[in-house]
């Protein structure tokens, strides 16, 4: 089974300059590889850097120390030190990622939203226009939103066109941070056959689930996050 | 997608006097790209801009252009008239003020034909239909092709500015505040406009701007400056969300939330 990525001895602080550069360190030695075809959880209490893996490994934190090697266009690349164009480069190819909350665009449809990933790669914008109405049908939002930006939805609306722009590409890693928060039981199950219809498809998927259920219908594996706690400092 | 960069800048400064405009401010700009320049007023932001776009010669550095033909040029090595080619077909340079980009006092059709009249089209049934489908995309009704700008409201003159700039098919574009002093509903709908066509159009954009709102939404990248200095630069999210200079940190949580 092909690991698309590993990660080894990755370490991340914050340092507060406005906070008289006190340093708050995040995580550190974190290593772990995810593997297509399987769906790895990341398990811990909040604040225990979950969410900040998953932005390391999308290039939207910085990272301190370690490797982040993904498999990119036939070749293998250190996300940690890459370039900005080639993390978007990445972005657009290899790591999709589902965010807990929408950053909604004013005046774009949810149509377009959902559509957008498909239209970057290359994509024709109907053929995108037409896989984003199936998924958003899938997602039981109500067709007449679709056309309406999604700044004023719901939530669980808001969360769901969310879901649908990071399912619609064919993107070989998958994050997901939290995709099913804001959900109700319907929909969840939905997103349960996203991820299992993913993992058939050969992707790597790595996430933060905070349900229990979904968790236990997901996971093929949980990584303990507590273990990659930074030695504990004099506060 | 190329794998040459469009501009290469390298090490360029600007010193007015002994007072410092930008200094050492090196970076590279692809296709399709678009880089916020962000800092507050007196950070330099706009002296880099108008080196760029040779409207001001540094002091000292290098810029490189690739021409359409693949060869790169040192942009101050040019001749004068060499220059000002460039300007009116390859480049647009968008105004915060749009009274500095147009001519207030021809139609607006005439501040988009001419554009096109500068790169030798002729044909008057070509220039007015080219210039009635550039209004339609800057969501400016047919109707008022024959209205002179100073008829129009702020948002419209700036939609009209971006019209005339992109009408050549620029492929790189300067920006300096264009949303700045307009309502926020007004500067939503440009955003988003600007937004779509940069992505049709596979511009690179350059964007000085002191709205992080706007960075964020219209750039891939980004450089904070302060006093001259590029301070933090990297991938507009990433220097957003975790931003790593002092003075990155002090602009970020300077943000009025709402």
């Amino acid at each position: 089974m092909p690991t698309p990525l590993v990660v080894s001895d990755v370490a991340k602080s914050f340092t507060m300059h406005l906070r008289d550069g006190i340093k708050l360190p995040v995580i550190a030695g974190v290593s772990f590889s995810i593997k297509a075809g399987e769906c790895t959880v990341l398990g811990g209490p909040s604040g225990a850097g979950k969410s900040s893996i998953l932005k390391m490994l999308y290039g939207n934190y910085a990272v301190d120390e370690g490797q982040i090697i993904v498999m990119h266009d036939d070749g293998l690349i250190d996300l940690a030190t890459a370039s900005p164009r080639t993390v978007l480069a990445i972005r657009r190819q290899t790591i999709g990622y589902v965010s807990q909350f929408l950053r909604t665009v004013p005046r774009v449809s949810a149509l377009d939203v959902v559509a957008e990933p498909l239209v970057e790669r290359g994509e024709d914008r109907e053929i995108a226009r037409g896989k984003a109405r199936a998924l958003l049908a899938q997602l039981n939002l109500p067709e007449k939103l679709w056309a309406l930006p999604p700044a004023t939805f719901s939530g669980g609306e808001q969360q769901r066109v969310n879901i649908a722009r990071g399912f619609i590409t064919e993107h070989p890693i998958l994050l997901l941070d939290e995709p099913t928060a804001s959900l109700d039981a319907r929909n969840r199950d939905v997103v349960i056959e996203l991820i299992a219809a993913k993992k058939a498809a050969d992707v790597a998927l790595l996430g933060i689930f905070h349900d229990h259920d979904v968790r236990k219908a997901v996971a093929d594996r949980v990584i303990d996050v507590t273990a990659f706690a930074p030695g504990k400092i004099a506060a | 997608m190329t794998d040459e960069p469009l501009l290469r800048v390298s090490a360029l400064s600007k010193f007015y006097g002994s007072r410092v405009g930008c200094d050492n401010v090196s970076f590279e700009l692809w296709p399709g790209e678009v880089l916020a320049v962000v800092g507050e007023s007196g950070s330099g932001k706009t002296t880099l801009l108008n080196c760029l776009s040779t409207r001001l010669l540094p002091s000292s550095g290098t810029a490189g252009y690739r021409m359409r033909d693949g060869q790169f040029r040192e942009l101050y090595r040019m001749s004068e008239a060499e220059r000002r080619f460039l300007m009116r077909t390859d480049w647009g340079f968008v105004h915060q003020n749009p009274a500095d980009g147009l001519r207030m006092t021809v139609s607006a059709g005439a501040n988009v034909g001419e554009r096109l009249m500068a790169v030798g089209d002729r044909h008057y049934g070509r220039i007015r239909a080219t210039a009635v489908d550039w209004l339609s995309r800057v969501e400016i009704d047919e109707d008022r092709i024959d209205d002179e700008p100073r008829a129009f409201s702020g948002g419209m003159r700036q939609r009209l500015q971006i019209a005339r700039n992109l009408v050549t098919g620029p492929r790189l574009v300067f920006m300096d505040e264009p949303t700045g002093g307009l309502d926020v509903s007004v500067q939503a709908r440009l955003l988003d406009l600007l937004r779509g066509l940069v992505t049709d159009l596979g511009l690179a954009a350059i964007v000085v701007t002191h709205d992080l709102a706007v960075a964020r939404l219209l750039s891939q990248r980004m450089m904070v400056m302060k006093d001259g200095r590029v301070v933090e630069s990297g991938l507009t999210d990433r220097v957003l969300d975790d931003p790593r200079a002092p003075y990155t940190q002090l602009l970020v949580s300077s943000i009025l939330q709402v």
